[in-house]
């Protein structure tokens, strides 16, 4: 099937990424099944071997996968004012209800039973926090390189308090740096 | 100013993320408590929040932080600036996709930061932790207080049903009953 491309999809662009933003909860991967409906079986901008594209690019880029995917999507139908319409859709819906919720907590946040309700929601979220550790844990390739370099940014982080930004840089430089020494080794 | 700043800081923040989610929560704990922006509690509470509207984190938090230190221009000005740079980045790897796969600087960069994020959500981990159950400082006095018991009884109820893949807004509703019942009965 033909797929369509160019000016006239800004519109389509700009609405299907904002049905995606209203209605993905948690951010991350929970948008893939959606954006590969709305994408590849309704629209049919893109392929199903597109969206593997995206998921391996976003895992590699920094920034959120939403922004990620629409930027992509959007790009390569509509070149960059595809981009850009895309993008605006999928950030607009958290943006207005964030806005919203925010003025509805600076209202409420002085009541008692919500004071009561955050308390027991930061433990909940302690939870919710190491789970996510966890799963990234499981992810993550083992071997020695990858846990000297976790073992390296806890201590940095949390023993040193070294700051953040500086931990991470460093911890890009190792991986490079390990991976080019066993890359020479393999040649050899 | 206070936009310029908001801007510069979650540009930063989406520059120098990985992943997405919470892989980003150690850059913003981190940033937000440097600015003096929010509390730690305060950030917890809006996970939840963040976790139970549409939406990715990122965007949330950016929004949120914005709107509450400079009304709607603070909020754009924040949104723009941890959205920039991956639709940067992502328009130039569009164009280059097969080399940037291929790229043998890529993939040894990744092999450092994935187990980074590893060692630095630990670190959050503890830090938050921290917030939770000792919000006075860790004292002798806090073992004997109620509310920590009950904070320490929540957390362990929620972990366990996360690890058995309980939906996570279902999780925040029923640590926020558990903490309106606690409040109320024993508090």
């Amino acid at each position: 099937m033909e797929q369509k491309r160019g000016r006239s999809q800004l519109l389509p662009l700009f609405l299907t990424f904002l049905k995606i933003g209203a209605f993905t909860f948690g951010g991350g991967y929970a948008m893939i099944p959606l954006i590969q409906r709305e994408t590849v079986e309704g629209r049919k901008w893109i392929s199903d071997e597109d969206v593997l594209e995206i998921i391996a690019i976003a895992e590699s880029t920094p920034g959120p996968i939403a922004i990620n995917s629409a930027t992509f999507v959007g790009s390569r139908v509509a070149g960059v004012a595809g981009a850009a319409c895309a993008t605006l859709g999928v950030i607009l819906p958290s943006f207005v209800i964030i806005l919203i919720v925010a003025g509805l907590l600076d209202a409420f946040q002085h009541l008692r039973a919500v004071q009561y309700a955050f308390f027991g929601i930061r433990a909940g979220v302690l939870a919710l926090i190491l789970k996510a550790f966890w799963n990234m844990y499981k992810k993550c390739p083992k071997g020695a390189v990858s846990y000297g370099i976790a073992a390296g940014a806890f201590l940095l982080a949390a023993v040193l308090k070294v700051n953040v930004l500086i931990v991470i840089l460093c911890c890009a430089l190792a991986g490079l740096v390990s991976s080019l020494i066993r890359a020479g080794r393999a040649k050899k | 100013m206070i936009c310029l700043d908001l801007f510069w800081t979650f540009f930063k923040i989406g520059l120098f993320t990985f992943g997405g989610g919470y892989a980003m929560l150690p850059l913003i704990q981190a940033e937000v408590a440097a600015h003096g922006w929010l509390s730690t509690e305060t950030l917890l509470n809006f996970v939840a929040v963040s976790e139970s509207t549409p939406g990715p984190f990122a965007v949330n938090i950016a929004t949120y932080i914005g709107s509450r230190l400079a009304g709607i221009p603070g909020a754009a000005c924040a949104t723009l600036g941890v959205a920039l740079p991956s639709f940067i980045i992502i328009l130039i790897v569009a164009r280059c996709y097969e080399r940037f796969r291929s790229s043998k600087v890529v993939s040894g960069v990744m092999t450092g930061l994935k187990p980074a994020v590893i060692g630095l959500i630990g670190s959050a981990i503890l830090t938050m932790g921290a917030a939770v159950l000792f919000p006075g400082g860790v004292t002798a006095a806090v073992f004997s207080t109620l509310s920590f018991w009950v904070s320490v009884g929540i957390f362990a109820l929620t972990a366990v049903l996360a690890f058995k893949k309980v939906h996570p807004i279902a999780l925040i509703c029923l640590s926020a009953a558990l903490g309106v019942a606690a409040g109320y009965l024993l508090l």
